[in-house]
């Protein structure tokens, strides 16, 4: 495909998505527009992505165009090459199956006292905001894109405003997008200044000062940092992707943070340059802290959705731990290893997407099904709802980064890549990547135990309540969109170089080089270097993993009694377990708990019941609050207590003040 | 490396995948008996695990009514996976295909994927053992994953490479020299091997109704040929951990090229290293005594700060050396 058609297909996808939103405006008069116009048209988005991009990792070209927009001597640039593409299918992949699990969500709400044009517009205006960061081509498009994209998503948090939860998180979220999007507006700043204007054509060819490079990466990290989620800015994140419906919190925790990580490829790698090495130490540290905290944090939550927002701050960690490999390897001259790290931080982004995005869906299919969300009220789910269990299932395997599954080969290809450490000259970094990857390995081994203890407790066993003892399955547009997403899990787990072929293209254009020997021995094995060093063959596992299986199953109905025969459970000898004996999420997790006390803070309390029984209550709170939040908290409401002192109330104060103001601003112009 | 996927060296995989579960009851059996004569004890035969499998196999499995079909598919899973990621270590031969089709960190996975599946099945009944077990058996490997892996990396920055057969293959070249990166790994990963197995003292293999247990835990609602493949699975666990420990650092005998008679002699020096292996493993359960649950982690730290040692000791000292 040429790679006009293509930026003209993704230009068709933002079209889609306004097209939803203005659709979903019916709503009002006829709430089903939703279901059977908007939806389908998110599909229809999702699917014009996946095409764009494609083509646009195919071609490994990039095309321009100018639209006859915006003001009149700064009309809108748009641009589409492969990293563009790569993120456009990320995007489509997503979107494409929430247009199937969406029409059957929505119906549930039609009912409900919350607005469905509120839901659909600002979906459609969301879904547009982000297809626009990834096509711009100029500061002020990606500007304007990025806060089409962060409003419309504090609409769609603040959706179910009733809740007073709810409007405090849409409002924390509202306040950090912002704090992230002034420091991105300065990093372009930074970069505009030394370029001749906000196009970024201008700002790639900008030669910059290595100091004042630093300054603009910075104000990048930082920006694209706080909406990707990364400790310690991340406290907005956990509050406000569960208080959105479940297929926003997949879209938010899914794509949204995506846009983050694209937009600090695009300025770092893109814009920026000369990347340094010191940058990637920076990144890979937050990103190891991250991945470590996320992973524990998530693993104490009882609140399904909470725990997978907590999670994606663990993920985009380790997104962030192979991009800051990246940056070390090529800020120090070593681009094989570089482009490694690159790859693995890419597959792992989309992995994220596919198995979050799933697991949010789930989340969803489980509320969706029993109005609960709380862990301890759950349990024996597989039986009641079998194909959102199996899905999920392939979801949490996926996460745990366990072969043959898609999560385990971005983390075999991180682990790859840091292994690369003893090819660096400085003793330091060779000795502090390491300490990076046993990070790495112990958030894998801590995300396991979430996933075991998620799937342990709300699928299997007893029902732990009325209303999830009566859980029916969800219609079939549900399981559909949990079912597309488990599939691509598996096949990006089975066919892992396939895909970095297609992914090759990123680093290739961008950097200049990709793997060189990533497809070497065809699809079957999966090459880093050489085939000495590393190899990883997924479809051979699996064909093994099927073999022995079916050759274990087949020779025990054989060889042993075949009988099996239902009885109660056994447990010691005891009375027959109730659901009431079963092991809690909270119980779980409390081995970990106590071994990590330092980090948490935790609240216990015994409190009297009215029918004198007690009951042991928990929180578990976060430091970074203490640390820093709450005292940025408290000096701005004593700088805005100083400040109320100018408003008196009196006309003729504020004509003074506004008198002052022309004279010092008239005093500025004209020195 | 890619001239050794040729079709007698798969068979020769095959052989070698064969072994594994032939072998692993015996380790047991000869860890039991040689604990039984340090207690005084004359011990049951050597070959008793092989009859309490046999036994297990043709007893009539036993399943709760409130069991999900997980909890009747999970031994299979565990079992396979476990087999696979011993098929992966080298036995006899350093030429092996299935070490190019999955490398170390691999295995670390494959072993995760058996972990997972056990510790899920033992929640699925909804009785209170299941879920402390599997709350346990996650909370040791979180904190024996990440040593089990800096171990391993320390030899693989060594030797460039994560495939086992390169990495044993590069540890015979090299001239005898006492790295003090491979004696910190070493003890590493011998610290991690106990917690991993399930032996004293972070659990205990014979253990039953005891607050402390871990592995008894999760399979204790199991019965007939499930149970005979969890315990299976176990065995081959502690055998892989033997021939990794036992191949990684001490890997003389162990055949270079597909002879027969260098394939024997292979044989017979593995058979040898974990007798010896076995004995000590007896030694130390006889001496030790259990520790408390949340002494574990302060044992698994140090088998992590070893590790990071090894890793340390190898970057900073011995590169370019």
């Amino acid at each position: 495909m040429r790679i006009e058609i293509a930026l003209s297909i993704a230009g068709l996808a933002v079209v889609l998505a306004l097209g939803s939103a203005a659709v979903s405006l019916l709503a009002v008069r006829f709430p089903k527009v939703v279901r059977f116009a908007a939806m389908p048209l998110t599909g229809l988005c999702g699917l014009a992505a996946i095409v764009a991009g494609l083509g646009a990792l195919l071609s490994g070209g990039v095309a321009t165009a100018t639209l006859p927009l915006g003001l009149p001597w700064l009309p809108w640039h748009v641009r589409i090459d492969a990293l563009a593409g790569f993120f456009l299918l990320l995007f489509g992949l997503v979107t494409s199956a929430i247009g199937l699990y969406g029409p059957a969500y929505v119906r549930g709400l039609e009912q409900g006292r919350d607005s469905l044009v509120a839901l659909g517009g600002f979906t459609g205006l969301f879904l547009a905001g982000m297809l626009l960061v990834v096509l711009a081509d100029d500061a002020f498009l990606f500007m304007i894109a990025w806060e089409v994209m962060s409003l419309a998503s504090y609409f769609l948090v603040a959706f179910q405003h009733e809740q007073a939860a709810n409007r405090r998180a849409a409002f924390l979220y509202l306040l950090m997008a912002h704090v992230g999007g002034l420091s991105i507006l300065l990093g372009f700043g930074v970069l505009a200044s030394f370029g001749d204007g906000f196009a970024f054509a201008s700002m790639r060819a900008a030669e910059l000062s290595p100091m004042w490079a630093s300054v603009a990466f910075g104000l990048c990290f930082l920006g694209f940092g706080m909406k990707a989620g990364l400790v310690p800015l991340h406290a907005w994140l956990p509050e406000a992707h569960p208080a959105a419906p479940s297929y926003i919190s997949a879209l938010m925790s899914g794509v949204m943070l995506k846009v983050a990580v694209y937009g600090f490829i695009r300025l770092v790698f893109d814009l920026i340059g000369d990347v340094q090495w010191t940058w990637g130490m920076a990144v890979l540290a937050i990103g190891s802290l991250s991945a470590l905290t996320g992973a524990l944090f998530a693993l104490m939550q009882t609140d399904l959705k909470r725990l997978l927002a907590y999670s994606s701050v663990e993920n985009l960690g380790i997104v962030f731990i192979a991009l800051g490999l990246a940056l070390i390897f090529i800020g120090t001259g070593h681009p094989l290893p570089g482009a490694l790290a690159f790859v693995a931080a890419l597959y792992h982004a989309l992995n994220h997407a596919l198995f979050k995005g799933l697991l949010f869906l789930g989340a969803g299919s489980i509320l969706h099904s029993t109005h609960e969300r709380d862990l301890e009220q759950m349990g024996g789910l597989l039986r009641r709802m079998p194909w959102t269990g199996f899905f999920f299932l392939i979801g949490c395997l996926s996460i745990a980064a366990l072969p043959p599954f898609n999560g385990f080969v971005s983390e075999w290809l991180t682990f790859q890549a840091a292994l690369q450490a003893w090819q660096l000259e400085s003793g330091v970094m060779r000795s502090l990547i390491p300490i990076a990857t046993a990070v790495l390995a112990l958030t894998g081994a801590l995300v396991a135990a979430t996933f075991v203890k998620v799937y342990g407790i709300a699928f299997l066993g007893q029902a732990r309540s009325r209303h999830v003892r009566r859980a029916r399955p969800g219609p079939w547009g549900i399981r559909a969109g949990q079912g597309v997403l488990a599939a691509l899990c598996v096949l990006l787990g089975l066919f892992p170089t396939l895909v970095i072929n297609l992914i090759d293209a990123v680093p290739r254009q961008l950097l200049g080089g990709g793997l060189p020997d990533a497809g070497s021995r065809g699809w079957l094995w999966l090459v880093p270097n050489a085939f000495e060093t590393a190899s990883y063959s997924a479809p051979l596992v699996t064909v093994l993993l099927i073999a022995i299986a079916v050759l274990v199953v087949w020779s025990l109905h054989r060889v042993g009694v075949r009988r099996v025969r239902r009885c109660d459970a056994w447990d010691c000898g005891f009375a027959p377990p109730t659901a009431r004996m079963q092991y809690t999420a909270t119980a779980f997790a409390q081995p970990v708990r106590r071994v990590f006390a330092l980090l948490f803070r935790v609240e216990e309390a015994q409190v009297a019941r009215e029918d004198g029984g007690t009951r042991y209550q928990i929180k578990i709170g976060d430091r970074s609050w203490d640390a820093l939040y709450l005292p940025l908290a408290r000096l701005v409401e004593a700088a805005a207590r100083r400040v109320v002192r100018l408003q008196s109330g009196n006309v003729r104060v504020y004509l003074g003040w506004t008198l002052v103001t022309l004279l010092v601003l008239l005093w500025i112009v004209s020195a | 490396m890619a001239e050794i996927l040729t079709p007698s060296a798969w068979l020769l995989a095959f052989v070698q995948a064969l072994l594994f579960p032939a072998l692993a009851p015996l380790l047991v059996g000869w860890v039991r008996k040689v604990k039984a004569r340090l207690q005084n004890r004359r011990g049951a035969s050597v070959f008793q695990p092989y009859r309490e499998l046999r036994k297990l196999l043709f007893k009539e499995a036993r399943v709760a009514h409130t069991a999900s079909p997980l909890f009747r598919a999970a031994p299979s899973v565990v079992f396979v996976a476990t087999w696979l990621a011993a098929a992966t270590v080298p036995l006899l031969t350093i030429d092996l295909p299935t070490a190019v089709v999955a490398d170390i960190i691999v295995l670390a996975g494959l072993l995760a994927l058996a972990r997972v599946f056990l510790a899920l099945a033992g929640m699925d009944v909804g009785t209170a053992f299941g879920g402390m077990g599997a709350s346990r058996e996650m909370m040791i490997s979180a904190l024996a994953e990440p040593a089990m892996l800096m171990a391993v990396f320390t030899l693989a920055m060594t030797a460039h490479s994560t495939n086992l057969g390169s990495l044993i293959a590069h540890h015979l070249g090299d001239a005898f020299v006492l790295r003090p990166s491979y004696l910190f790994a070493f003890a590493g990963l011998t610290l991690v091997a106990l917690a991993e197995t399930g032996r004293i003292p972070v659990d205990n293999p014979t253990t039953h109704l005891e607050l402390t247990m871990v592995h008894e835990a999760m399979v204790l609602e199991y019965s007939g040929r499930h149970l005979a493949l969890m315990e299976w699975a176990a065995q081959i666990k502690l055998l892989l951990y033997g021939v990794l420990v036992a191949n990684i650092f001490f890997p003389w005998g162990i055949a270079t090229d597909p002879a027969p008679a260098s394939l024997a002699i292979g044989l017979g020096a593995i058979l040898l290293k974990l007798a010896v292996l076995g004995a000590a493993l007896a030694v130390a359960e006889t001496v030790l005594a259990k520790m408390r649950l949340f002494r574990v982690p302060a044992f698994l730290n140090l088998a992590l700060l070893l590790a990071l040692l090894g890793l340390l000791s190898h970057v900073i000292l011995e590169v370019g050396a």
